[in-house]
């Protein structure tokens, strides 16, 4: 408990730093306000909360960050853009967006908004849109992260657009920093983008970030978007993801997890109207002694709309997993198609993998199912590369790599896929 | 002598299958193997590729003068064992060309030969491809997912071309084809037998050896061979069926 109390002062100082700096109007300084005040009361979630129960916070309880001094990162990022977005990418160094560091000349046809830039001109959709999804209420990170609110993203992708090129959003963050990127994404009407969410870093740094990014599709937009977690092996790592979606929207999203000592993706997608489409399909790929957890909402609130959930998982070394996946078919919600599907890959006797996914169906005329698996690879499957020549430990690591192939497979970036592709066989060493 | 096998008892799960199987094939021969269902056809194809579900209860395998129940699977495939699967497996997630690349890598770096780059090895497959007349989307799918029962076994050929074994064992290799895909297939093995290699026919039709013309014909029964002849044996079984023999016996 004191050392809670502690940690909670530490926070504090931060706080008061960040907040006494601080030119925002009222309502968001008041938001900011009660957003610290929930966390000094609640701090973390703790075990005892449902949606905690396998999810430690204690690791990052114990450690200290501090916020960041530097506006601009020393080493190049040119190497952490992919090919495809060499000229639409935005970057957020240690939390905060750098308009000078970004670059949009390939896509025009969207319009951002750093919050700074956003409240001098939009200040009416940025005080009717920010935390509207995600309410700092819902846990201790949610509200730290909204206590810490300064410099986010607006993205906007304007009625009928249809964005040719993907949009890159890069994070990168420096050693002892608390990052707290906060973003908007607004597709309208009949817009359509492809955006790849990454969080790449390849030194060794130990920093947190603490991200929320609240998502909403108006009616007949689709957003594909690609989330790669790269962090750092030292840090660690939280994403609220909160996405609403309209009416014959379609919503398509990959998640890789591969980075971080310790990480969470929490990611809600909600109907708000009918005969749309979500795919929430996801990877992660866990060693050492990682842990990874997702938890993930898929909200049936409308009728005919359709939820597809694929998660695969490879846990190795003394690695640990959560997985919680559900699915909610309310009353009204009449031709709902929902499949859910998490298979695990238990590669080491010394991990361990919490997998639980729920479906609850308050009506009747839907198609629903779901299933969870956590397995070792087929002895069949071994003996037939093995016949073909291969040694025991190739013929499981091609194995491994084949499973997570139907994810990865999913990516049509080029580039995307092909440094996913190398970072795994580099994982399981093997040479293709 | 390639391959001797002496009084070889083997099974599954402590069940006896092959209760005393004597076998010699030199190189340059093809031996027909035929039996009913579940007379241990498979489990001698297993036994001899080093299947671990199996389990040698007496007798051995002499392989080029070598102790081959003491060799595992990967090593047996590269000193050029190869068993054509009666069911081949599915790989999903990894192309044909991929694995037949890391295969063929596999056994050159055994031999202390040079090992291929991708650009190099497609070139090497679109010409083995050939022979069992597979397309080049076949190269970049999968490994046999979502193949047919005929693709399947085409696909096995195929890796039999790549990997240019010395000894191979088609496992009814044969079922499940229209006479087409047999054609294929049976066109592809024959090119591919030589002086230098042997090949193990199993199967429970006469129909294959039609096509493929074997140097001897074995019959399989309750776990041994009872009967060993030329391809005459073949017609004989065709006509009269197993039965005549097992009363034989
Ligand atoms: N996994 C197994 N467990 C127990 N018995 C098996 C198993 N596999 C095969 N058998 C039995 O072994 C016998 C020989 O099978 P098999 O070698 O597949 O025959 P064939 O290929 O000639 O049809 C059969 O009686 C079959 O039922
Ligand atoms: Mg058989």
């Amino acid at each position: 408990m004191i050392t809670q109390v502690k940690k909670q002062n530490l926070y504090e100082e931060l706080f008061q730093k960040s907040f006494s700096q601080s030119t925002q109007p009222a309502w968001l300084k008041d938001l900011r306000l009660k957003a610290f005040e929930y966390f000094s009361q609640n701090g973390f979630p703790t075990p005892e909360d449902e949606e905690w129960k396998y999810t430690n916070t204690a690791p990052i309880t114990r450690e200290q960050f501090s916020l960041s001094v530097e506006k601009k990162p020393s080493t190049q990022l040119e190497n952490l853009i992919y090919k495809e977005t060499q000229r639409s990418y935005l970057v957020f160094f240690n939390g905060q967006f750098i308009r000078e560091l970004s670059n949009l000349e390939a896509a025009s046809n969207i319009e951002i908004f750093s919050f700074s830039e956003a409240l001098k001109t939009n200040n009416e959709i940025l005080e009717e849109k920010l935390t509207k999804q995600v309410q700092y209420q819902r846990n201790g990170f949610t509200a730290l992260n909204t206590a810490f609110i300064e410099n986010g993203l607006f993205l906007h992708i304007p009625e009928n657009q249809k964005v040719s090129v993907p949009i890159q959003i890069l994070f990168v963050s420096t050693e002892n920093v608390i990052a707290t990127p906060r973003i908007l994404i607004l597709v309208a009407k009949g817009a359509e983008a492809t955006l790849i969410e990454s969080y790449l870093r390849s030194e060794q740094a130990r920093y947190f970030t603490n991200a929320v990014i609240e998502i909403s599709l108006e009616d007949r937009a689709t957003l594909k978007h690609h989330r790669i977690q790269r962090e750092s092996h030292n840090a660690f790592h939280i994403t609220t993801t909160d996405v609403e979606i309209g009416e014959e929207s379609i919503y398509d999203s990959t998640n890789i997890t591969l980075g971080a000592k310790w990480s969470r993706h929490e990611i809600s997608a909600k109907f708000t109207k009918e005969k749309a489409e979500v795919f929430v399909d996801g990877l992660y790929l866990t060693s050492g002694e990682q842990f990874a957890d997702t938890h993930s909402v898929i909200d049936h609130l409308h009728p005919n709309c359709k939820s597809r959930q694929n998660y695969k998982g490879i846990v190795d070394g003394k690695s640990r997993v959560v997985f919680n996946g559900k699915i909610f078919v309310r009353e009204g919600a009449k031709g709902t198609d929902a499949h859910q599907s998490n298979k695990n890959l238990l590669l080491s006797s010394n991990a361990r993998i919490d997998t639980k996914p729920q479906l609850e169906i308050f009506n009747d005329d839907v198609q629903c199912s779901h299933g969870a698996t956590v397995g070792q690879l087929e002895e069949e499957e071994i003996f037939y590369l093995m016949s073909r020549g291969l040694p025991a430990s190739l013929a499981k690591n091609l194995l491994t790599y084949g499973f997570a192939e139907e994810i990865i497979n999913k990516i049509e970036l080029e580039s995307v896929k092909a440094t996913l592709d190398e970072a795994l066989l580099n994982r399981l060493s093997v040479r293709l | 002598m390639l391959l001797e096998i002496k009084n070889l008892q083997a099974g599954i799960e402590g069940i006896k299958i092959l209760k005393g199987l004597n076998l010699k094939v030199e190189k340059g021969e093809v031996h027909a193997i035929m039996g009913p269902n579940g007379s241990g056809k498979s489990t001698l194809a297993k036994v001899i590729a080093g299947h671990p579900g199996y389990e040698v209860f007496e007798g051995e395998i002499l392989y080029e003068g070598k102790n081959l129940l003491e060799m595992e699977p990967d090593e047996r495939a590269r000193e050029g064992i190869f068993m054509a699967f009666q069911y081949p497996i599915e790989i999903p997630g990894v192309s044909n060309s991929q694995f037949l690349r890391i295969a063929y890598n596999e056994k050159m770096k055994h031999l202390g030969l040079e090992e291929l780059d991708p650009i190099e090895f497609n070139d090497l497959l679109k010409e083995k491809a050939k022979l069992v007349e597979m397309g080049s989307d076949f190269l970049k799918r999968s490994v046999n997912e979502g193949f047919s029962g005929g693709e399947k076994k085409r696909n096995e050929i195929l890796q039999m071309a790549v990997l240019e074994p010395k000894l191979a064992i088609l496992d009814e290799t044969d079922s499940g084809l229209d006479i087409d895909a047999l054609r294929i297939v049976a066109n592809g093995v024959n090119s591919l037998r030589s002086k230098e290699n042997a090949i193990i026919l199993v199967t429970h039709y006469q129909r294959l050896l039609n096509y493929i013309e074997p140097d001897y014909v074995h019959v399989l029964a309750d776990g041994r061979i009872v009967k060993s002849g030329n391809k005459e044996l073949a017609l004989k079984l065709e006509e009269k069926g197993y039965d005549w023999i097992k009363e034989a016996a």
